[in-house]
């Protein structure tokens, strides 16, 4: 046996692993957020296009891209396991359970968000990152760089897509607020000093990212940036 | 809140034994008194199906003042019913209304196998104790206590963690079933003492791997523990006992 015995393997290292990839992902998102962001300058995408062209050739980005997914699908297959091995833990059932009574309901319906949010993941994938990778961006904007904007603008005409992107950012914002405290809770970030900064910051975090987020298909559809 | 006397359907959870099939059976109780606890309530539908030759329902209590941790009802979907900080046994039909029914079910987890009924084998606890909960003191005198300084804040934070009683109820209101409440609470009592520390980085590793042969669940920090703990054991100690795993697994050079 090595050194580190079975650190990954016990209950609390495997919720290491959760809490580690959650704020990896937590980080990746203000990333992507911040990128997109730059469409609500308004300039027909030229900003937003050189953002987009950093990303899709700087290497340390690449090579970002391929610690992001391996970090994902590690979250992914965590909470599967965990998942199972919490309803073995319980064979039978309560008649009556009252989970309102003592915890947040989406702190109990973390597989269901993380569900939720995988399916948006195949669709969003498909739409952008597929295109920008593998089929070819087909336009050039003034700049000569790839116009990943006109992509968006593309995609986002159709109100179908646009809803589900918006309902995707609440399964988000929720599987968030308590994702964000969680990771901290795990790692055993938890101080009389900075409990109170962390919930603030997770709430904050939450909702500014699900809504800038949710702003940009809409802002989009309604034709608000041009 | 009721002041007379109370009229009550209760729907219990009846099991022979491990092996056997359980189910739910009605019982209507008449003139129960808003001042008995709930477990008075219990002898007195156990009076009731004795004097017809009925099976009693057998259910787990001992000191019945809220400090042994023995009475184990599922009540209405809560454990130890709808009031905060208190066991069973200091749970009273006053918290109820005339007319009502209450669901009364066992701790339910792959850990903690039914016995019979309401009763339920909770000895998973003892031998995640056994496996580390405990300090090594040396034979003789006891030494003189002031001989060990230990500021307020942590005999106080130690004293809370050893308010646990071991009653489950962690466990049982966890969607997972998970016991990091209780086995913080026990890590926690000795980690933060003096006293504790020789075997600190062996304790938290011994304790958790038998934690998890058990079978208890995952933590998935929805805090339902903390919030029906009678005892009001805090969650800061599953995130010190987190702490002392990572530090007994990635930076003491001790393997267990």
């Amino acid at each position: 046996m090595s050194g580190f015995g079975n650190a990954f393997s016990s209950s609390i290292g495997k919720k290491f692993i959760m809490g580690i990839t959650g704020l990896f992902l937590i980080l990746f998102l203000i990333v992507h957020c911040g990128i997109n962001a730059l469409i609500f300058i308004s300039d027909g995408g030229l900003t937003f296009n050189v953002g987009a062209h950093f990303m899709a050739t700087n290497w340390i980005i690449r090579a970002g891209e391929i610690v992001l997914f391996i970090g994902l699908l590690a979250h992914i297959f965590q909470a599967l396991r965990l998942t199972l091995q919490n309803q073995k833990a319980r064979p039978v059932k309560y008649a009556v359970n009252d989970g309102k009574a003592n915890s947040k309901w989406y702190s109990r319906s973390m597989g269901l968000l993380g569900t939720l949010l995988l399916i948006f993941l195949v669709v969003h994938l498909k739409d952008f990152w597929v295109v920008s990778r593998f089929t070819g961006i087909p336009t050039v904007d003034a700049n000569g760089h790839e116009d990943l904007y006109a992509v968006m603008k593309e995609k986002f005409q159709d109100p179908v897509r646009v809803v589900v992107y918006v309902l995707a950012m609440f399964s988000l914002c929720y599987h968030l607020l308590h994702g964000f405290a969680s990771a901290f809770q795990t790692l055993g970030w938890n101080h009389s000093k900075y409990n109170g900064i962390i919930k603030g910051a997770g709430v904050w975090y939450s909702v500014i990212i699900s809504i800038l987020f949710a702003a940009m298909p809409i802002a989009v559809y309604f034709g608000l940036i041009q | 809140m009721s002041t007379g006397n109370m009229n009550l359907t209760l729907k219990v959870w009846r099991q022979k034994n491990n092996n056997a099939k359980g189910a739910l059976v009605d019982y209507k109780l008449a003139d129960i008194s808003p001042d008995m606890s709930f477990l008075e309530m219990f002898d007195v539908l156990n009076e009731q199906l004795i004097n017809k030759g009925d099976e009693p329902v057998v259910f787990d209590h001992d000191c019945r003042e809220g400090i042994c941790g023995m009475c184990s009802m599922f009540i209405n979907g809560r454990p130890h019913g709808p009031k905060d900080l208190v066991t069973t046994c200091q749970l009273h039909m006053r918290s109820f209304k005339d007319g009502d029914t209450i669901v009364v079910e066992p701790w339910r987890a792959a850990a903690f196998p039914v016995v019979k009924d309401l009763t339920v084998d909770r000895s998973a606890f003892d031998r995640v104790i056994a496996a580390g909960g405990f300090i090594s003191v040396n034979t003789g005198n006891a030494q003189d206590a002031n001989n060990l300084p230990i500021p307020k804040m942590q005999a106080d934070a130690a004293f809370e963690a050893a308010a646990c009683i071991g009653c489950g109820a962690c466990v049982a209101t966890c969607k997972n079933a998970s016991a990091m409440l209780f086995v913080s609470a026990k890590i926690s009592q000795l980690a933060l003492l003096p006293q504790g520390q020789p075997e600190r980085y062996r304790r938290v590793q011994s304790m958790v791997a038998q934690m998890d042969a058990e079978g208890f669940g995952n933590c998935t920090n929805t805090g339902a523990c903390e919030a029906e703990c009678p005892k009001g054991i805090s969650l800061e100690n599953i995130a010190r006992m987190n702490r002392d795993f990572a530090s007994a697994k990635f930076i003491s050079e001790e393997t267990v």
